[in-house]
C-alpha cells in the first residue's frame, strides 16, 4: 500500500514528519512546491514527488529511493549515504555534494559544481549520472565515485562547463562528447574511453534508458573522454614542502 | 532564554525574486508577496522589502521620495530642506496596515516633488545629478531621516520582518507595476535594521542582493572618490552605487557593467583572444580601467530600472538563480518554487552561468504604456 501526502503549502518540517512516521513503504507527495530536506537520512521507503522538491533533497539518505516527477532544486543528494534518487527533470546546483555511495540520475541538465567532494570506499562507489549538460566545477576536489555525463541533446557543444575537476584526486569522470573541456588542470589527464571504460559504465547508461528511455547501446556507440587524477602529475608542494 | 551560539541553527540565506511584464500590463504587488513567501526559510525576520515599477502613473513625472524618520524634529528638518530645494507637489504618510509581525516602526512618509528649476540652474547640474545629491546630503546630514527611495513612478517598500509580513504591511495588493522585485534577508555582519533592509535604491536603481561581497571596501573606497557615501552598515549599498556611477554617469550598457563587476577570468579573456580579439581588447581594458569595481565574494542580484530588470550572479556562481517565463511576463528567482508558486505552468526554466546577466526591458508596447 502506499500513502498519500499533498504537500502543497505545507512546512516542511510537518513533511517531514509525516513521511518518516508513515508505516507504508511507497509514498507519494503531490503538489510539492519547494519543501526542503525531503527524505533526508530516511532508510527504506519510496518516495515519490509530484512537483519541485526544495533544497537539499535526500540529504543523508540511508537506503531510500526517491523519485521526482518535475525539476529539483539546489544540493540534491547532499552527503548521501546509500539510496537512488531519480529526477525526471533538470537539477540545481551542487547535486550530490560529498556523496558516500548511492546513485543520482538526473534525466536533463544540471547546474555548477555537480558531484564536488564526491568519494569511495571499499565497494560504496557514489554515482551521479547527467543526461543533459552540466555548469562550472564539475567534480571539484572529486575523491572518489563516478560522474557520467551523457550530453544529449548538446551534441555540438562540450557538454561540461570549466573548471571540470579542479582538485580531483579519485574516482573518474565520463563524459560522452567529441568536444574536449577546457581549462583541464594539470593534475589530472584525460583519455579516449576504450571498449572495457564503456563496460564499466553500461550498467549505469542502462538506468538512465530503463528510467527515462533511449537505446543504451547506441549512447555507448558515441565517443566518450574519460577524466582520472594524473598520477604521474600528483599535488605537491600545494600549500607546503612535504 | 538566549541561546547561545553553537546551541541554534538557522538555516537560511538570503531570497530574492523579481518579474516584469514585457509589455506593460501591470501586475498587482499581491503576486510578488505570494512568490517571496515561498521562500520564506531563506530569510530569518530581520528584512523583507520590494520594488515596483509603473505604480505610480498618475505622479509619472515626478520623483517619489520615500522616507523612514525616527522624530518629527527629523521630519520637520528634512521638510525645510525638501521646501528650499524642491516644489512639493503631494505629501503624505504612506498607507500601512498594522499587523503584530511588523514592530517599532519609523515614521514613513511620502512626497512627490520636482527640483525647483532655479536651484538645479545655480548648482550646475542636470536634474538627476542634484537630485542625487539632495538624497545623498538628507541621508548624510540629517540625523534621523532617511530617504530610501527616490525614483520617479516607482517605489521602494521595505521593514524590519519576513517579506510577506512586509508586504501586508505595506498593502501591496493595492499597487500595480509593471515590474516587482523582492527581497527576504538574513544579515550575517549587519544589524537587522529598517534602512539596512533591501532593495536599496538611488533614483529609478534598485539592488536586492543574496550574498555578501568580499571586495566591500575596495568597492566603496572606489565609489566615495566620485560623491556617494557608505553609510548604511552593508554590502548591497555599494553594488547600487556602483550600477549609477557606471550607467547614469559613464553611460555604460548594462552588459558591459556585468564584464566589469562580475569580470571573466584572465584566463577565460585569454581564449577570446584569437577567435574573437575585439572582445578581449575590450574587456581588458574593463579589467584594468574599474579593477576596483569588480565584485568578489558570492552574489545572486536583480536590478531594478525604469523600462527593465537585470539579474547577474557572480562569476563562479556561488548563489543559486532562475529564470523562466510565460507569455510576456519573465520572473526572476533564488529558487524555482518561488515562480511555480504564482506561474504553475511556466516553461523555459533555466540557470544563468555565473557573471552571464539576464537584461529584460519593456517592448515597443510596454515602453507606449508604462513610460
Amino acid at each position: 500500500m502506499s500513502a498519500k501526502i499533498t504537500a502543497g503549502d505545507m512546512h516542511f518540517k510537518e513533511l517531514n514528519r509525516l513521511i518518516r512516521e508513515s508505516a507504508e513503504s511507497e509514498i507519494i507527495v503531490d503538489d510539492c512546491l519547494g519543501q526542503r530536506y525531503i527524505g533526508s537520512g530516511v532508510s527504506g521507503k519510496h518516495i515519490i514527488i509530484n512537483g519541485i522538491p526544495g533544497n537539499a533533497l535526500g540529504a543523508y539518505l540511508d537506503g531510500s529511493d526517491i523519485t521526482v516527477y518535475g525539476n529539483a532544486q539546489d544540493a540534491t543528494g547532499d552527503t548521501m549515504n546509500k539510496g537512488t534518487i531519480v529526477i525526471h527533470g533538470n537539477c540545481g546546483d551542487a547535486p550530490g555534494y560529498g556523496m558516500r555511495d548511492g546513485k543520482i540520475v538526473i534525466k536533463g541538465s544540471a547546474g555548477y559544481r555537480c558531484g564536488i567532494h564526491m568519494k569511495q570506499y571499499m565497494d560504496k562507489i557514489p554515482l551521479v549520472l547527467i543526461g543533459g549538460k552540466v555548469g562550472d566545477f564539475l567534480a571539484e576536489y572529486q575523491a572518489g565515485g563516478r560522474i557520467v555525463v551523457l550530453g544529449i541533446g548538446f551534441e555540438d557543444i562540450c557538454p561540461v562547463g570549466s573548471f571540470c575537476g579542479t582538485g580531483m584526486h579519485g574516482g573518474a569522470i565520463y563524459i560522452r562528447t567529441e568536444h574536449m573541456p577546457k581549462s583541464l588542470p594539470a593534475q589530472i589527464s584525460i583519455h579516449d574511453a576504450d571498449d572495457s571504460d564503456k563496460e564499466a559504465i553500461r550498467a549505469d547508461v542502462e538506468l538512465y534508458t530503463q528510467s527515462f528511455g533511449g537505446n543504451a547501446d547506441e549512447l555507448l556507440g558515441s565517443h566518450f573522454y574519460k577524466l582520472i587524477p594524473n598520477s604521474a602529475n600528483p599535488y605537491k608542494q600545494l600549500y607546503v614542502n612535504n | 532564554m538566549l541561546l547561545k551560539e553553537g546551541e541554534i541553527r538557522i538555516p537560511s540565506g538570503c531570497a530574492i525574486s523579481g518579474l516584469i511584464s514585457r509589455d506593460g500590463n501591470r501586475i498587482n504587488g499581491g503576486e510578488i508577496v505570494k512568490s517571496i513567501s515561498y521562500m520564506h526559510d531563506r530569510s530569518n525576520g530581520l528584512g523583507g522589502g520590494f520594488a515596483g515599477y509603473g505604480i505610480y502613473p498618475e505622479y509619472k513625472d515626478y520623483y517619489a521620495f520615500h522616507v523612514f524618520y525616527n522624530t518629527n524634529e527629523a521630519r520637520e528638518r528634512t521638510e525645510r530642506f525638501l521646501d528650499r530645494h524642491f516644489d512639493v507637489i503631494n505629501l503624505s504618510r504612506i498607507p500601512t496596515k498594522k499587523i503584530p509581525a511588523i514592530k517599532n516602526e519609523p515614521l514613513i512618509w511620502r512626497y512627490f516633488v520636482n527640483p525647483l528649476p532655479t536651484k538645479i540652474a545655480s548648482s550646475q547640474l542636470d536634474e538627476k545629478e542634484f537630485v542625487a545629491k539632495c538624497v545623498i546630503r538628507i541621508n548624510n546630514d540629517i540625523d534621523g531621516a532617511y530617504i530610501f527611495s527616490s525614483g520617479k513612478n516607482m517605489g521602494v517598500f521595505k521593514a524590519v520582518g519576513f517579506p510577506e509580513d512586509v508586504g501586508e504591511f505595506y498593502r501591496l495588493d493595492e499597487y500595480d507595476g509593471y515590474a516587482w522585485t523582492s527581497h527576504g534577508r538574513y544579515p550575517t555582519n549587519t544589524p537587522g535594521w529598517w534602512g539596512g533592509a533591501h532593495p536599496f535604491a538611488l533614483l529609478d536603481y534598485t539592488i536586492v542582493h543574496n550574498g555578501e561581497i568580499s571586495s566591500y571596501d575596495a568597492n566603496r573606497r572606489f565609489i566615495e572618490m566620485y560623491g556617494y557615501k557608505c553609510t548604511l552598515l552593508t554590502d548591497t549599498e555599494v553594488i547600487t552605487y556602483i550600477f549609477d556611477w557606471l550607467n547614469r554617469k559613464q553611460e555604460l550598457s548594462l552588459e558591459d557593467i556585468a564584464s566589469i563587476i562580475a569580470a571573466p577570468f584572465w584566463s577565460e579573456i585569454e581564449g577570446y583572444e584569437k577567435s574573437e580579439p575585439e572582445k578581449a581588447a575590450k574587456l581588458k581594458y574593463f579589467r584594468n580601467s574599474f579593477s576596483s569595481l569588480l565584485i568578489t565574494g558570492p552574489f545572486s542580484i536583480i536590478l531594478g530600472y525604469t523600462g527593465g530588470i537585470m539579474a547577474l550572479n557572480d562569476r563562479l556562481k556561488l548563489r543559486s538563480m532562475v529564470v523562466a517565463e510565460k507569455k510576456d511576463v519573465v520572473y526572476i528567482a533564488s529558487e524555482e518554487c518561488a515562480i511555480r508558486a504564482i506561474c504553475p505552468d511556466c516553461g523555459n526554466v533555466w540557470s544563468p552561468r555565473g557573471g552571464e546577466p539576464v537584461i529584460i526591458n519593456l517592448s515597443e508596447e510596454g515602453k507606449r504604456k508604462c513610460l
